[in-house]
């Protein structure tokens, strides 16, 4: 029931995407987000798929894989395309059914908004898809160092998310062993109104409240009896270096926006 | 009547970069009253076999039958799970209820058995894990020991009065004396109550002890089947699937390269005077 959950959607496979150095990839997928925003004009647009198709090949990823991550968003992406069609009403009259009426700049509009969207969840995938959990948040941490300086507690952020994604799969695990332990007694976890169901979770729920706080107890310990205090005087294990690559990719990115800006499309 | 497994094969994540055979081709049967033991290296695909007996897993290639019921998504769950027993890893850790009774009453609860009749059973069943309603029933069954919180989460399958029962490494993390008591309990619903056992393990001497016949697991593979005298003869091919034989049959082995052959015996008194025999007459023989 639960053994599809895989953390995240890292899709381990070699390729020079999969390569690059996390911070800069968090970097690149923030200005190409930057990017995504500032095109408006079908050319644009344009540019930008064609520099995300680049991406996706140099990454070796499935087409179907990149694709199912727009599953989730389609709804949106249709329900914004629509509301935007009906609602944006200046412009030239292209259609009139009864009181719904299509215009020329709502259309145009509509039809931005659907592509930034889908372009947006697509190269943020990418990112997803190319690197680990734990080499994003690895990364992050680093990106974000800066933050310090406002006394931002980044290394403890990026300590707890870490513990975080480190235990998603363990509970899911545990979730599902218990889950099964009930079933075997007996318990029904999908039949019944949404009051029988509620009920019917404690079972599952109790014991894995209990099984977490003594996670966490054990993890506090065993963190502990390793001198773990926070961030002071810590080093990294994995230390990043920026290669050529990243710098061509960080280039790159930038040389787009700046084209962007200055032609106008 | 038997559980009959079938060519039965099970891979996770089936379909994407993880996938993993966990089962191939396994057929077997349990038959009635029999102390059935499954033991393999972690990750050989014992305790996902396990999952199968009682329907909790269903067969996508092969077959699960069970008294003549083929296990499918029309089998009626209730009545399959009630039959077979399942016993989890640290069955400890799905206790939730506030009362030590109320946790135990949860399946014949589930069964929609009468209050009445769930109290009798629940009382029943924790006797025959060797505790007492009277004593720690109305108890949190968190403010117990560990040995004691598996035996009372043991009590809360064994009150649906299953006719087979799976334990799924039962004495795992257990001291060495909450290790005897719960094999010798084990022992006792075997014999005495005529549950078919199927047990699950990694520990050779406790298989060696109680079992009347062994499933090798290696790989996924069912890899050898046989009382434990035919399967530990194997011991090479053992040691090559990380599995080792228990001291009692090395203990007879090296005495055989020595001269001396004794017979070997289950229990280790009956051993020792084997033993003690097969020396005597080896003496007369010199003499």
């Amino acid at each position: 029931m639960m053994g599809n959950i895989t953390l995240g959607q890292y899709y381990p496979i070699e390729s020079p995407i999969h390569r690059l150095d996390p911070r800069a990839k968090l970097i690149v997928t923030v200005l190409y987000m930057v990017l995504v925003f500032l095109v408006h004009s079908y050319i644009g647009y344009g540019a930008v798929a064609l520099l995300l198709l680049s991406g996706i090949a140099l990454s070796r990823l499935p087409i179907k894989v990149v694709l199912r991550g727009l599953k989730p968003i389609l709804f949106i992406v249709v329900f914004t395309f629509i509301i935007n069609i009906l609602f944006n009403q200046s412009g030239q009259e292209l259609l009139k059914v009864w009181i719904l009426r299509i215009t020329d700049e709502g259309l145009t509009g509509a039809i931005h908004l659907a592509l930034r969207l889908v372009l947006l969840v697509m190269g943020t995938s990418l990112l997803t898809l190319t690197t680990t959990p734990i080499e994003l948040t690895d990364g992050l941490e680093r990106v974000l160092k800066p933050l310090n300086l406002i006394r931002f507690p980044v290394h403890e952020m990026s300590m707890m998310m870490t513990i975080a994604l480190r235990f998603i799969p363990t509970l899911a695990e545990e979730a599902d062993r218990i889950m099964k332990a009930q079933a075997a007694r007996g318990a029904d976890f999908d039949t019944g109104g949404i009051m029988a169901r509620a009920k019917g979770l404690i079972p599952l729920l109790v014991p894995l409240f209990v099984g977490s706080f003594r996670r966490a107890d054990d993890l506090a310990t065993a963190m502990e009896s390793r001198c773990y205090a926070g961030k002071k005087g810590r080093t990294s294990m994995k230390v990043y270096h920026l290669a050529l690559a990243d710098y061509i990719v960080l280039v790159l990115m930038a040389a787009a926006i700046t084209a962007v800006c200055l032609l106008g499309v | 009547m038997p559980i009959v497994v079938e060519h039965l094969s099970h891979i996770y994540s089936p379909g994407t970069p993880f996938a993993v055979e966990a089962l191939k081709d396994v057929s077997f049967t349990l038959t009635d009253g029999e102390f059935l033991g499954i033991i393999g290296h972690t990750g050989s695909g014992k305790s996902t076999l396990a999952q199968y007996l009682n329907g909790l897993t269903l067969p996508q290639h092969g077959t699960v039958t069970v008294d003549g019921t083929v296990l499918n998504e029309a089998h009626d769950r209730k009545s399959i799970r009630t039959k077979v027993g399942m016993v989890f890893q640290y069955p400890e850790y799905q206790l939730f209820e506030e009362t030590v009774e109320k946790d135990i009453c949860f399946g014949p609860k589930n069964m929609g058995l009468s209050e009445e009749e769930q109290k009798q059973r629940a009382a029943n069943a924790l006797a025959l894990m060797g505790l007492s309603m009277d004593e720690i029933g109305q108890q949190s069954p968190f403010a117990l020991s560990g040995g004691q919180r598996r035996r009372v989460a043991i009590a809360g399958i064994l009150a649906m009065e299953p006719s087979y029962l799976v334990l799924d490494e039962p004495t795992a993390g257990l001291d060495p004396a909450a290790k005897a008591t719960m094999l010798s309990i084990i022992r006792k619903l075997h014999k005495e109550n005529g549950i078919t056992v199927v047990m699950i393990s990694h520990n050779m001497e406790d298989m060696a002890l109680l079992a009347d016949r062994i499933l090798v697991m290696d790989r996924g593979i069912l890899a050898m089947a046989g009382t434990p005298e035919e399967v530990f003869c194997h011991e090479a091919e053992l040691k090559a699937m990380g599995l080792d034989v228990p001291i009692s049959y090395r203990l007879i082995s090296m005495l055989k390269k020595r001269g001396i052959h004794a017979a070997y015996k289950r229990e280790h008194n009956d051993l020792a005077a084997s033993i003690a025999q097969a020396v005597k007459e080896g003496n007369r023989h010199d003499g």
